[in-house]
């Protein structure tokens, strides 16, 4: 009887509060239509960077030399490059180049930032302080110039970009988790546990990381649009992928040159590069309200 | 804070010091030298005389030590791009352009990213407020190239209106400034709208209101005043980027500024010119960071630094 009772009321609870979480999400998208927006617009991405050999009409890198230079047709939605590329098919294929970036860079930030910035937090002393020097070294470097530096050491590539992205990309992740260990730390219930007898590594692992962790993520998605633009910046240079590959910053860079006469080599990776941007950007915004609500309203 | 001070000049110095080396480093890293055969075919005796001259064939450590002593001295070597130009007057030829450019952007971000700002505050969650936001966060997320091209599409290939270049006389000058003051007038806008929220819910403004004072008088003298502090630490950090942002702005527009020495010298193994560039920046940078520290303690009597 009270076995049935139990079970009958959990489910009711469990059913209830599904619908208030299904209830809730929808009024966090209603309350925040531009982050909505935003989630939109990335998924959108991701769709077009996975089915893009199913959505093109031709391979990205087959250059078809009669065909050079052609403006937006019924053929060719967006034009031709100037070797007779199609350009929709290259828009298509250059989000793959700006999501992995994107992603990767930032993953190899929160792999590095993450433990530096414990290590900081909670060993302190001279592992502090031979941390935060190199943080404040690297700060005052500007990130654009070393960028440059590291490309023309290693050349051109996808993995070379990555690197030179997350020479810079860990300080942030590393200075916030230090700060935010160092904060809660002095908490009551960092306290309680040591009474409790918790050793220093299951503090740190069970109890300062959980509490820490929303604002962490918060910056490892704010990171992702950095890296996207210094890998569109590097490529609009002539720093970036490999030639075939394609890669929005590059196609802008082409487009530039030409810009007075074939409109259309600049317009649409230009405009593929500012939604990418805009669209992770808003969602960076509307992450922050749903993880961390007390952290200050983004303005 | 004569103490502060020295530390922080001290810790500015070790950065550059830190800096040197780790550009010096990675230059010598950089495969091909300056005076290889691709780019300047010589016999094999003028080559070793140039590099003699340049002192290119002493061991690293050497050409190193050299280095820091002529640095000692604010001599910043001969770059190699522009033969018999030092790098300093390289700068003080190049920077004046980039400078106007910077300048003119910084003065409409401020002016302008300080008044949309405060409309947005003092209309919160009106179409005024909504529009002012729309406009910062396009002007923050959408990079200088990008927004350049879109621009020179518009006003230049589209319309005819402005040229798309070169930097002859205010007609060019109108793209590039726009291009370049839209990111730091959309941080601004936002950092002052956030910021000038906040004291408007203060107990002071409260009393002022309460007081029976005039709206104008109270923005002007109780929440502007409070409101700037919290916004002299996002303003110094502008200047360095409005040097990077020279790279993309400049040489869409072809403004023959600063920007293209970043790149050319890098392709060209200009060793003066690159280090002189890292170390100028670094040192807008830090200087930047310390002046708006300073600039804080002014502002806010509450602040001590020891």
């Amino acid at each position: 009887m009270t076995a049935y009772a139990a079970s009958g009321g959990d489910a009711l609870i469990a059913r209830t509060a599904r619908a208030a979480g299904r209830r809730g999400w929808l009024r966090r998208v209603r309350r925040n239509p531009m982050a909505a927006a935003g989630a939109a617009i990335v998924l959108i991405l991701i769709a077009l960077a996975l089915a893009a050999p199913w959505i093109t009409p031709a391979p990205y890198d087959r250059p078809n030399f009669g065909d050079a230079w052609q403006f937006p047709s019924g053929q060719h939605w967006f034009g031709t490059d100037a070797l007779g590329r199609d350009l929709y098919t290259r828009i298509v294929y250059g989000a793959r180049v700006s999501l992995t970036v994107g992603f990767v860079a930032q993953a190899i930030a929160l792999a590095v930032g993450l433990p530096l910035g414990l290590a900081a937090g909670v060993v302190g002393g001279r592992v502090d302080f031979l941390i935060m020097r190199a943080v404040d070294t690297l700060t005052a470097f500007p990130q654009l110039l070393f960028a440059l530096l590291i490309m023309v050491v290693l050349g051109a590539g996808l993995g070379n970009i990555l690197l030179a992205i997350s020479f810079h990309a860990w300080i942030p992740i590393c200075r916030l988790t230090r700060a935010q260990c160092l904060r809660e730390r002095e908490r009551d219930y960092v306290e309680a546990a040591r009474a409790q007898g918790a050793g220093e590594a299951a503090v740190v692992t069970r109890h300062v990381l959980p509490n820490i962790l929303a604002p962490i993520i918060v910056a490892v998605t704010l990171g992702i649009p950095q890296a996207i633009f210094t890998e569109a910046a590097l490529s609009f240079l002539g720093l970036g992928v490999r030639a075939p590959t394609p890669s929005w910053g590059q196609m802008v860079g082409e487009g530039v040159t030409n810009i007075r006469y074939y409109w259309h080599l600049a317009l649409f990776p230009s405009v593929m590069i500012a939604l990418t941007m805009a669209g992770f950007t808003l969602l960076v915004d509307g992450v922050r309200d749903v993880l961390d609500p007390r952290a200050l309203k983004s303005p | 804070m004569g103490r502060y001070l020295a530390v922080r000049i001290v810790a500015i110095l070790g950065t550059l010091l830190v800096i040197s080396l780790f550009v010096f480093a990675i230059m010598h890293a950089i495969p091909g030298g300056p005076f290889d055969e691709d780019k300047m075919p010589l016999p094999a005796a003028s080559k070793a005389n140039i590099l003699r001259s340049y002192g290119l064939d002493r061991p690293l450590s050497e050409q190193y030590i050299r280095f820091l002593w002529n640095i000692a001295h604010l001599n910043f070597g001969v770059s190699y791009q522009s033969p018999g130009e030092s790098v300093v007057h390289l700068l003080a030829r190049v920077w004046p352009v980039t400078a106007h450019l910077g300048g003119m952007a910084l003065a409409i971000a401020l002016a302008g990213g300080l008044s949309l700002g405060l409309t947005a505050a003092l209309r919160q969650n009106t179409p005024a407020d909504y529009l002012t936001t729309g406009v910062a966060v396009f002007g923050l997320v959408v990079p200088h190239f990008v927004l350049g091209s879109l621009l020179i599409l518009a006003f230049s290939t589209a319309l005819g209106w402005l040229p798309a270049g070169g930097w002859e006389g205010p007609r060019q000058w109108i793209l590039p400034t726009l291009t370049y003051c839209l990111a730091p007038l959309g941080v601004v806008a936002r950092y002052t709208r956030v910021s000038v929220l906040e004291v408007l819910g203060a107990d002071h403004v409260r009393t002022a209101r309460a007081k029976g004072l005039a709206t104008r008088r109270i923005v002007m003298r109780h929440v502007l005043r409070n409101a700037l502090v919290p916004l002299l630490t996002i303003i110094g950090p502008l200047f360095p980027d409005l040097l990077t942002g020279s790279i993309f702005v400049e040489g869409i527009y072809r403004v023959p500024g600063l920007g293209r020495y970043f790149v050319t010298s890098v392709y060209d193994r200009d060793y003066p010119m690159i280090m002189g560039l890292a170390l100028l920046a670094a040192l807008l940078v830090s200087v930047m960071y310390l002046v708006s520290d300073l600039l804080y303690l002014l502002a806010d009597p509450r602040i001590r630094y020891t």
